[in-house]
């Protein structure tokens, strides 16, 4: 583990992010002889896939399952490596030139790196419903890192609501650690399924397909599931007291509730990749923007691969292989006459790939969230930061906003410290709606350093290397 | 409302919330011991006032800034416990240079 | 749809004021804009509404751009946030005193009084919160700032309004005399018209090279950043003397903080990188001038890609190699305020072939001339 003070002027390879896809990355890097340095923001290796593997209090190891603590040879691989291993580090900038601004414990330098491997993963789609700021309201992902990172699990009346694998697995293990789960509402929408079965042949050979309807049943059995819910609202006068829906028939139900965890699958972290100019496309399946790569994870930006389910959500055994690829590409192109057994084996690399990443269509579709969840109206909050409404945002289409970038400067939606994490989506498809045209027409925020905020102070004690300092004093 | 497994073991960092001694676990983020604590929201919003907890708990949506050992606006669930730590939840803007 | 009488290439707030000036005119504008209308260093800068430590050659233009900035909404029919809490230029030293003590000299020898120096108490019950080694300021009290993407879309709307019209996404790529007439070709078909303006910012320069004419235009990315809202601290706007600063505090408390430290523009793909030895610069500059500024977090930082004349002041007026051609470009990062003015000039100059107003200094034939 280093302190920033260790961070040093300049590696071979940077990687972000301890996720399997960073893990990977950083060790194969690392055993071809490679200067590697490997940031991560979190306290411990792991990603939020193997969150606090090093470190969980969670004895039992039937509450979290067997995927979960596979993730810890990963960890140990890595950590048998000669990689740099950074830890707190908020990577807030990268450039072109692969000039990477970070900082720990409130001190800030930069560095520079011939590759980077940006394995930043995923983060949870936005779930705009009414009442969704309330405390007492927070997503299911959230509800997991602290089951993982901390034993902590919650009491008093709790709901599950949402869609997706990740819903199901949280139900599961909280089962298994002897929570209460007062209902899980299933918004997951008839068309969505209709529209996955074509893809479902696929699917059964997928090693998710087992996996996943032994957890689903096993939830079933336990707990009660309410299929079908729309009009999703949490309510409460000043924090959550109740959650209300609608169900399949139509009936307007409220149940009380004290936590109410929300999913609606996980999406891109897009927001270093972005500002540091990489190609991204909108994606119709997963509904949200997928960097543009080669099958090493290359970019449009050179010398900048992006590795996991930061370049297109296929899951963690997928991002553990892609991890190795954008290695692979790194050793190729800075050491070339690195011996064949040290390389990582690309042949089976991909065959692994394939196989996990089989069927994935059918878990899109069949997940993909409806447009109802996605594209909220009225007065529902969509910008958490600066509590932009749905309305706002389509008024300013009417005063000739076409983007989000001009509409951010008449509400300052997005333009709060998350920096659109939590809304970019939801303006695109909002926007897109709005006007009648594709969300690849309407763009994504134009997402600029520092992708996560830093103290003045910070910026202000950046060592000070004198040719930068003339380069940019003209005026 | 979150409460702790058996399995969460030794509560051995003291810090205060607000003033207020509470125990953490060592390997806790100040965010999980905030929930721990029984806290209900961690700041109120600049914008209009009105009173968040964090909701992502990995680093991304910012519900969870507060003042820890003086220095504003820090992320509560990037932080661990430390000995000592002085925590205080966020009214509104932050004041600097108090 | 009947040909224009005037292009405007550039929809930037020169562009967008040109057009609304001729509207009101009666004289039909149609404007031609690669991108977006704001896209660029109209939109994303520092919004600084500034008469303050002008180049005496644009000090005219600028007072009179200030009246209409004073009288904004009856303008645009919107307020574009303009708000007139006054520009501080402060002096960190007696050696700078001295200076703007000259400047201020200068400025009213030429016949304008709205600079004035100010000591320490009264910097000190204007800027409560600035460092204490300040010695004192040049204050101009009328100027201030607004939202330049909010003033630029306002300038459009009010333009569309009158009859103006706008083409987005639309790239001007030839420029040919036919018939005493432009042909005006973009990459989305021919237009023509009787006169065009070059409003065209950054681009300008490939627009002036057309017409044969080509300037020493030089591409700069002013970088910009903005802090998370603090409580309210500061009124004015405050310039430093001896170090590039643009300091200043929105109503919703955001600081924002410029002052000329450059990122690297690619005007080819509308890409500017930043560099944070810069920006380090600029943050050194703020915690030097606002200690309590040391723990604020800095949210985003930008840079918007515009022209920059070697002798620092616009090129405006008529084409020295084409008749019915017409210059607005090159503010070398401090177009904003003139916005309003430069519009009005050119719409002047387009109806009636002459203007009041002293725009020699910005003959663009100075950088054609024989030295």
């Amino acid at each position: 583990m280093s302190a920033v003070n260790e961070v040093r002027d300049s590696y071979d390879v940077a990687v972000v992010g301890a996720g399997p896809a960073g893990l990977t990355a950083a060790t194969a890097c690392a055993a071809a002889g490679l200067a590697t340095v490997l940031f991560d923001e979190q306290p411990a290796p792991g990603g939020q896939i193997y969150r606090a593997i090093t470190q969980t209090p969670v004895q039992r190891a039937s509450i979290l399952g067997n995927d979960y603590w596979y993730g810890a040879r990963l960890v140990r691989d890595f950590q048998a490596s000669r990689a740099q291993y950074v830890p707190g580090a908020t990577v807030w900038s990268l450039s072109r030139e692969r000039e990477i601004g970070v900082s720990t414990g409130g001190a800030a330098r930069l560095t520079q790196a011939k590759r980077v491997i940006i394995a930043t993963g995923a983060l949870e789609r936005p779930f705009p419903i009414p009442g969704w700021t309330l405390p007492g309201v927070m997503t299911a992902g959230a509800g997991q890192i602290l089951l993982k990172s901390g034993a902590m699990v919650p009491q008093g009346r709790t709901l599950l609501a949402g869609c997706g694998p990740l819903l199901w697995l949280l139900a599961w293990q909280y089962l298994n650690a002897g929570v209460k789960i007062d209902a899980i509402l299933d918004t997951t929408a008839r068309a969505s399924r209709s529209a996955a079965w074509p893809h479902a042949p696929a699917f059964l050979f997928s090693p998710y397909f087992r996996k996943g309807l032994r957890l689903m049943l096993s939830v079933r059995r336990r707990t009660k599931v309410i299929a079908g819910v729309t009009g999703l609202r949490a309510e409460g006068n000043s924090r959550l007291q109740q959650v209300a829906y609608r169900t399949a028939d139509g009936a307007e139900i409220r149940l009380p509730a004290d936590t109410l965890l929300l999913h609606q699958g996980v999406v891109p972290n897009v927001n270093l990749a972005m500002s540091v100019g990489i190609e991204h496309r909108w994606d119709d399946d997963q509904l949200c923007w997928v960097p543009v790569v080669d099958g090493y994870g290359g970019t449009s930006v050179d010398g900048v691969a992006i590795a996991g389910d930061g370049a297109g959500i296929a899951g963690a055994w997928a991002a553990e292989e892609r991890g190795k690829l954008a290695a692979l590409a790194a050793i190729r192109a800075l050491k070339p006459d690195t011996r064949q057994d040290i390389l990582p084996d690309e042949a089976n690399i991909r065959l692994a790939l394939a196989k996990v990443e089989r069927g994935r269509l059918f878990l899109d579709r069949y997940y993909q969230p409806a447009a109802s969840f996605r594209i909220p109206r009225g007065d529902t909050i969509v910008c958490r930061c600066e509590e932009v409404t749905a309305q706002q945002i389509i008024d300013t289409v009417a005063l000739g906003c076409t983007g989000p970038n001009q509409m951010k400067s008449f509400l300052r939606c997005g333009m709060g410290p998350c920096q659109g994490r939590l809304c970019g989506l939801t303006v695109t498809e909002l926007m897109a709606q709005t006007r009648g045209v594709p969300p690849a027409e309407i763009g994504h925020y134009r997402l600029r350093p520092p992708v996560k905020p830093i103290t003045l102070g910070e910026l202000a004690a950046l060592p000070k290397d004198e040719a930068a300092i003339k380069a940019v004093v003209r005026g | 409302m979150f409460q702790r497994l058996p399995d969460a073991g030794d509560l051995a960092v003291a810090i205060t919330i607000d003033g207020k001694p509470v125990k953490a676990r060592a390997g806790d983020t100040v965010a999980a011991a905030l929930f721990a604590a029984g806290i209900d929201h961690c700041r109120t919003t600049p914008v209009s006032g009105t009173p968040r907890a964090p909701y992502c708990m990995m680093g991304v949506c910012f519900e969870c800034l507060v003042t820890i050992d003086g220095v504003g606006n820090r992320q509560a669930c990037l932080v661990p416990v430390q000995e000592g730590m002085s925590v205080e939840t966020q009214r509104g803007k932050r004041e600097i240079g108090r | 749809m009947a040909a224009p009488d005037v292009i405007v290439i550039g929809g930037g707030l020169h562009g967008c004021s040109t057009a609304l000036h001729l509207a009101r005119r009666g004289i039909a504008a149609l404007v031609i804009e690669k991108d977006h209308v704001g896209r660029h260093a109209s939109g994303v800068n520092a919004g600084g509404v500034r008469r303050l430590g002008r180049h005496p050659a644009e000090i005219p233009l600028s007072v009179a751009s200030m009246e209409l900035w004073h009288a904004i909404r009856d303008l645009v029919d919107d307020d574009c946030g303009f708000q007139s809490h006054g520009q501080v230029k402060a002096a960190e030293d007696e050696a700078e005193y001295e200076l703007l003590r000259r400047r201020v000299e200068e400025v009213r020898a030429l016949g304008f009084t709205h600079e004035e120096l100010v000591g320490r108490d009264e910097l000190r019950a204007l800027v409560p919160a600035i460092a204490d080694h300040c010695v004192g300021a040049i204050v101009c009290r009328q100027d201030g700032a607004a939202l330049p993407y909010r003033t630029t879309l306002a300038f459009r709307r009010k333009a569309e309004s009158l009859g103006a019209r706008f083409l987005e996404g639309t790239r001007v790529t030839g420029l040919r005399r036919q018939a005493a007439r432009w042909q005006v070709e973009t990459d989305r078909g021919a237009h023509e018209a009787l006169h065009i303006v070059n409003a065209a910012g950054a681009w300008a320069g490939a627009v002036a090279a057309q017409l044969g004419e080509p300037v020493p235009l030089e591409i700069i990315a002013p970088m910009l950043m903005i802090s998370a809202p603090l409580p309210a601290f500061l009124k004015p706007v405050v310039g430093a003397t001896g170090r590039p600063l643009s300091f200043k505090q929105f109503a919703n408390g955001t600081v924002l903080i410029g002052g000329g430290h450059r990122g690297r523009p690619d005007p080819a793909t509308n890409w500017t990188d930043l560099d944070f030895a810069g920006l380090a610069l600029s943050a050194r500059t703020v915690w030097d001038l606002f200690p309590p500024m040391r723990d604020a977090q800095i949210v985003r930082a930008w840079a918007g890609i515009e022209a920059r004349m070697p002798d620092d002041i616009p090129v405006i007026g008529p084409s020295r190699t084409s008749e019915n051609a017409w210059h607005a470009f090159g503010f070398s990062a401090h177009g904003f305020q003139l916005g309003p003015i430069v519009g009005a000039i050119i719409a002047e100059l387009i109806a009636t072939g002459h203007t009041n107003l002293p725009i020699a200094p910005f003959d663009i034939a100075r950088f054609t001339r024989p030295a």
